[in-house]
C-alpha cells in the first residue's frame, strides 16, 4: 500500500483492474467471508443445540398410560371393613400390587388380548413400580372408593414408554433385562386394542424425583419448588443490600483509597469462578455457621452473594442515568441529600434497577456448581415444606436437576433431562422478555 | 430430642435421662420466652424515655436518621470486601490444615493423582493443572478467532439492521446455563467426535475428552469474545478508518494494519478474561471431560480438571479432616489465584497499553 512506487510501473488507468488489485479485492472477499462464517458458525451451533435438547426433551412431557377400570375389592384393602384410615394404611403397596396385577389381567382377558407365553410377573411389569403407590395414595385420601369400581390412569413401565418414543426397540429388548421382545408385542396388542395410549403429562411438571428404577414417574415439582425458593431469597437478599451498596458508592462515598478497594473488588467479585463460591458456601455458611446442608437457605445465600456484583453493577448504571439536574432541584428546594436520593433519584432509576435485577436472577437461576457443593444433588423426593421453615428443608434446584438425571444409568433419563432443560430456558426466557418489555416501557431519555 | 420439646407424642420409650432434659429444656424454654417479654418491654420503654428527652425544638432529627441511614448504606457497600474475606479466609484455613497433613511440595510437583480415602493417597496436582490448560487452550483456540472474527464483521461490515438483528442472537449464548451445555458435550458433542474422529483416527474410544469439553467451553465463550472485542473495536476513532481509506487501503487492510493493532490491548485482555472463565468452568467439563487425572498429549483422551476434582471430593459424604476432602480447598486457593491473577494481568495489559485518543 505504501510503497506502490517500489513494485513496479503504475497502472496504466484507473478503470483496469491489474493482477495485485485483483488479489487485493480477492483478500478483501475472504476476509468478509471469514466473518459471515465466524458469525454463521456460532449461530448454527446455537440452533443445533438447542434443536438436539428439543428434539431429545419434548418426549418428556408425553407418557404411555395405561386406562382401565380396577374394582377396590374392600376385603384386600380394608380387612376390617370400617374404612379407619389408620387401619388400611397398614395395607402396603404390596397389597395393591396384587390388585393391580389381578385388575389388568382381568382387563386383558376381557378384551381378548392375547398373553400366551408370558409370564404373569412380565405382564405385570409392563406397569410402572410407581403405580401401586399412586393408587394406595389417592385410595387413602378418599376411603370410601373401596369397594366400588373405579377407572383409573397408570403409568406405564419406563421400558414401555421408551418403545412408543421409539428409544427402545426390539433390537434392544433383546439385550436388555428389564423388557423381551415377546413382552413388547403384547404392547402392540394392546396399543391395538386402545387399552394403552400415549398423552400429555403433567406430572413430568407436578412429581417429585423417582429412582434410578422408574424414570416414568421421575417429575419437577420438587426442582421447580425449589428454584422458586431460591429465587425469591436471592431476590429478598440481593436487591436491598445491592441497591443500598449502589447508592453508597454512586451517591455518598468520599473518592478515597476504602471506595477504590470496594470498586475493585466488587468488579473482581464478578469474575471469580462460581465454584469458588461454593466452597465459600460450605466452609463458612455450613460448617461454620452450621446451617442445615442442601437447604434453600444456604444455596440462597450463596447465590447472592455471586449475584450481588451483578446487581451492583446494574443498579449503578441506572442511577448515574439520572440526570444531575434532579438531583440539583430537588437540593435547591431544601430537601437533605438523603432525601434527594430516596425522593427523588431512586424512584427514576428504578425500572433500570429492576431490569438489571431480573437479569441477575436469570443468571442466578442457571447457576448449578455452587449449589453441588453444598449438598443440594443429593436425591429428595419430600415437597419442601411452606415458607419460612420450608427454606430450611432439603431442596433441589432446576438445573442442578439437570446434572442429576444426567449423571444416572438409565437413558430415560437423558429425555428427563432434557426435558427440564426445556423448562429451565422457558422460565429464562420469560424473565428475559421481562426484562426487555420492562425496559420498553419505562426507557426515558434525558 | 426435638421431638420431645415439641411435645409430640413419640412411638418409641424414651428413656428417662432424655425424657427429664427434654422436660428441662421445655422449662428454660418457657422462662426464656418471659424473660425476653421483659427485656422487649424494657427496650421499648428506655427508648421512648430517650425519645421524650431528646425532642426539642433544636433537636436535627433529620440529620440523626440520616446519619443511620448512611451508616447502613455503608454496611452494604462493604458486604463486597466482606466476600473475598470470606472466600479467602475459608479457602486459606483449610489449605493450611491439608499442608499440615500432607506436604505441600509433594502436592504442587506430584505427577499422579489417586486419591484413596483409606489413606496413603497421591494427591499431585500437576495432572490437574495439565488437564485445565489443555482444555482451556482448545477453548481459546475454538473461541478466539470465532468471535473475533465475528465481532469484525458486526463492528465493520455488518448494516446497522443486521447489527441489531445478529448481535443479541450471539448474547443468547452466554445467558444459556452452563449445564445445558454440559449436557450438550455429554449427549451430543462427545459421541460424536469420538464416533467420527477418535475411533476412525484410533486415537481411543472414549465418549468424555479434552477435545469435547474444549470445543464445548470455546463455543460457551464465543460471545463473551466477540460482544468484548465488539467494544473495543468500535472504540477505535472513526478518523483512523478514514485516513486508512483515503490512502486507498481496503476495508480488510484497514482492519488488519490499522484497526487491530490499535485494539491490541483491549483484545488481549478480553482473550485473558476468556481464559479466566474457561479455567474456572466447572459443569461442562464436569459431564463433558472425565474424571480421570492424566498426563497425556492426546486430546480425544478423558482427562479431568482442577473443577471436575473439587466437585468430586466435595460432594457425597466428606470427612474434614482427611486429606482427601481438603484438598478440594487448596484447588479451590489455587484456582482463585489462578483467575484473579488473569484479571489483574488483563486489566493492567488494558490500562497499561490502551492508547488516549482524544
Amino acid at each position: 500500500m505504501t510503497d506502490v512506487s517500489a513494485q513496479g510501473p503504475l497502472p496504466l488507468s484507473l478503470l483496469t483492474k491489474d493482477a495485485r488489485m485483483n488479489r487485493r479485492n480477492s483478500a478483501e472477499t475472504r476476509f468478509r467471508f471469514y466473518g459471515l462464517a465466524a458469525i454463521g458458525l456460532s449461530l448454527a451451533t446455537l440452533v443445533f443445540m438447542l434443536w438436539t435438547i428439543f428434539s431429545d426433551g419434548v418426549s418428556a412431557f408425553f407418557q404411555a398410560k395405561i386406562t382401565m377400570p380396577i374394582s377396590l375389592s374392600a376385603e384386600l384393602l380394608d380387612p376390617q371393613g370400617n374404612r379407619n384410615r389408620a387401619e388400611m394404611t397398614k395395607v402396603t403397596t404390596v397389597g395393591y400390587n396384587k390388585l393391580l396385577a389381578q385388575a389388568f389381567a382381568a382387563e386383558l382377558a376381557a378384551r381378548g388380548i392375547d398373553t400366551a407365553g408370558l409370564k404373569a410377573s412380565e405382564i405385570t411389569a409392563l406397569i410402572s413400580k410407581d403405580a401401586a403407590g399412586d393408587l394406595r395414595a389417592s385410595v387413602l385420601a378418599n376411603p370410601t372408593m373401596v369397594g366400588t369400581t373405579i377407572d383409573v390412569e397408570l403409568l406405564a413401565a419406563g421400558r414401555v414408554d421408551g418403545y412408543f418414543k421409539g428409544r427402545v426397540t426390539r433390537e434392544t429388548a433383546e439385550r436388555d433385562n428389564q423388557i423381551s421382545p415377546a413382552q413388547l408385542d403384547l404392547v402392540d396388542r394392546m396399543d391395538e386394542a386402545g387399552l394403552l395410549q400415549s398423552g400429555w403429562n403433567w406430572s413430568f411438571l407436578t412429581n417429585p424425583d423417582a429412582s434410578d428404577q422408574r424414570p416414568e414417574a421421575a417429575g419437577l415439582g420438587v426442582a421447580i419448588l425449589g428454584s422458586l425458593y431460591l429465587m425469591i431469597l436471592v431476590a429478598l437478599m440481593c436487591v436491598p443490600v445491592g441497591v443500598a451498596a449502589s447508592i453508597y458508592l454512586e451517591e455518598f462515598a468520599p473518592k478515597n483509597r476504602w471506595t477504590d478497594l470496594i470498586e475493585v473488588n466488587i468488579s473482581n467479585l464478578a469474575a471469580v469462578p462460581s465454584i469458588v463460591y461454593g466452597i465459600l458456601g460450605l466452609a463458612i455458611f455450613i460448617n461454620f455457621m452450621g446451617f442445615p446442608q442442601s437447604s434453600s437457605l444456604v444455596g440462597a445465600l450463596v447465590i447472592s452473594l455471586m449475584t450481588l456484583p451483578t446487581i451492583i453493577i446494574a443498579s449503578r448504571a441506572a442511577i448515574r442515568a439520572v440526570p444531575p439536574s434532579i438531583r440539583d432541584a430537588a437540593l435547591g428546594v431544601g430537601a437533605s441529600k438523603m432525601q434527594t436520593v430516596f425522593h427523588h433519584v431512586l424512584p427514576l432509576a428504578a425500572p433500570g434497577i429492576l431490569t438489571g435485577t431480573i437479569l441477575g436472577l436469570a443468571t442466578a437461576l442457571g447457576e448449578t456448581a455452587p449449589l453441588l457443593l453444598i449438598g443440594m444433588v443429593a436425591f429428595v423426593d419430600n415437597y419442601p415444606s411452606a415458607p419460612p421453615d420450608g427454606f430450611l428443608d432439603p431442596a433441589t434446584a432446576l438445573p442442578v436437576q439437570v446434572y442429576g438425571w444426567a449423571q444416572r444409568a438409565d437413558p430415560a433419563f437423558i429425555e428427563r433431562s432434557s426435558g427440564a432443560i426445556i423448562v429451565l430456558l422457558a422460565f429464562l426466557v420469560v424473565m428475559n422478555v421481562a426484562a426487555i418489555l420492562l425496559r420498553r416501557r419505562f426507557e426515558r431519555r434525558w | 430430642m426435638r421431638s420431645l420439646r415439641r411435645g409430640v407424642a413419640l412411638a418409641r420409650d424414651v428413656s428417662p435421662e432424655v425424657q427429664a432434659v427434654a422436660t428441662d429444656y421445655r422449662g428454660l424454654a418457657a422462662t426464656g420466652f418471659v424473660a425476653r417479654g421483659i427485656v422487649v418491654l424494657l427496650a421499648a420503654l428506655l427508648g421512648f424515655a430517650y425519645a421524650v428527652r431528646a425532642t426539642a425544638p433544636d433537636f436535627r432529627a433529620r440529620n440523626r436518621v440520616e446519619a443511620v441511614v448512611l451508616g447502613v448504606l455503608m454496611a452494604a457497600s462493604t458486604i463486597a470486601i466482606l466476600t473475598t474475606v470470606g472466600i479467602v479466609w475459608s479457602m486459606l484455613s483449610e489449605t493450611f490444615n491439608f499442608f499440615s497433613v500432607y506436604p505441600a511440595s509433594d502436592f504442587f510437583f506430584g505427577l499422579t493423582w489417586s486419591p484413596n480415602f483409606r489413606g496413603g493417597s497421591d494427591l499431585g496436582f500437576l495432572p490437574l493443572l495439565w488437564g485445565t490448560l489443555y482444555i482451556s487452550l482448545i477453548a481459546m483456540i475454538v473461541a478466539v478467532p470465532v468471535g473475533l472474527f465475528a465481532a469484525i464483521y458486526l463492528a465493520e461490515y455488518a448494516s446497522p439492521k443486521t447489527r441489531a438483528w445478529v448481535k443479541p442472537l450471539i448474547e443468547v449464548i452466554a445467558g444459556i446455563p452452563t449445564v445445558v451445555f454440559g449436557l450438550f458435550a455429554l449427549v451430543t458433542v462427545g459421541p460424536l467426535l469420538r464416533d467420527y474422529f477418535a475411533q476412525p483416527l484410533g486415537l481411543g474410544n472414549s465418549g468424555s475428552s479434552v477435545m469435547n469439553a474444549g470445543i464445548v467451553i470455546g463455543i460457551l465463550n464465543i460471545p463473551f469474545i466477540s460482544s468484548l472485542a465488539d467494544d473495543i473495536i468500535n472504540a477505535v476513532p472513526q478518523a483512523m478508518r478514514d485516513g486508512s481509506y483515503g490512502l486507498g487501503a481496503t476495508k480488510s487492510e484497514t482492519v488488519k494494519q490499522v484497526i487491530l493493532p490499535a485494539a491490541l490491548p483491549g483484545i488481549v485482555g478480553a482473550v485473558l478474561l476468556a481464559a479466566s472463565r474457561a479455567i474456572g468452568e466447572t459443569m461442562i467439563v464436569t459431564m463433558g471431560a472425565g474424571a480421570a487425572a492424566k498426563l497425556d498429549l492426546n486430546p480425544f483422551e478423558a482427562m479431568t480438571t482442577m473443577t471436575v476434582k473439587i466437585v468430586g471430593q466435595l460432594t457425597g459424604d466428606t470427612d474434614f479432616a482427611a486429606p482427601e476432602t481438603l484438598v478440594a480447598f487448596a484447588l479451590g486457593m489455587t484456582l482463585f489465584v489462578i483467575t484473579l491473577g488473569l484479571n489483574v494481568l488483563a486489566l493492567y495489559v488494558v490500562r497499561r497499553y490502551r492508547e488516549q485518543y482524544e
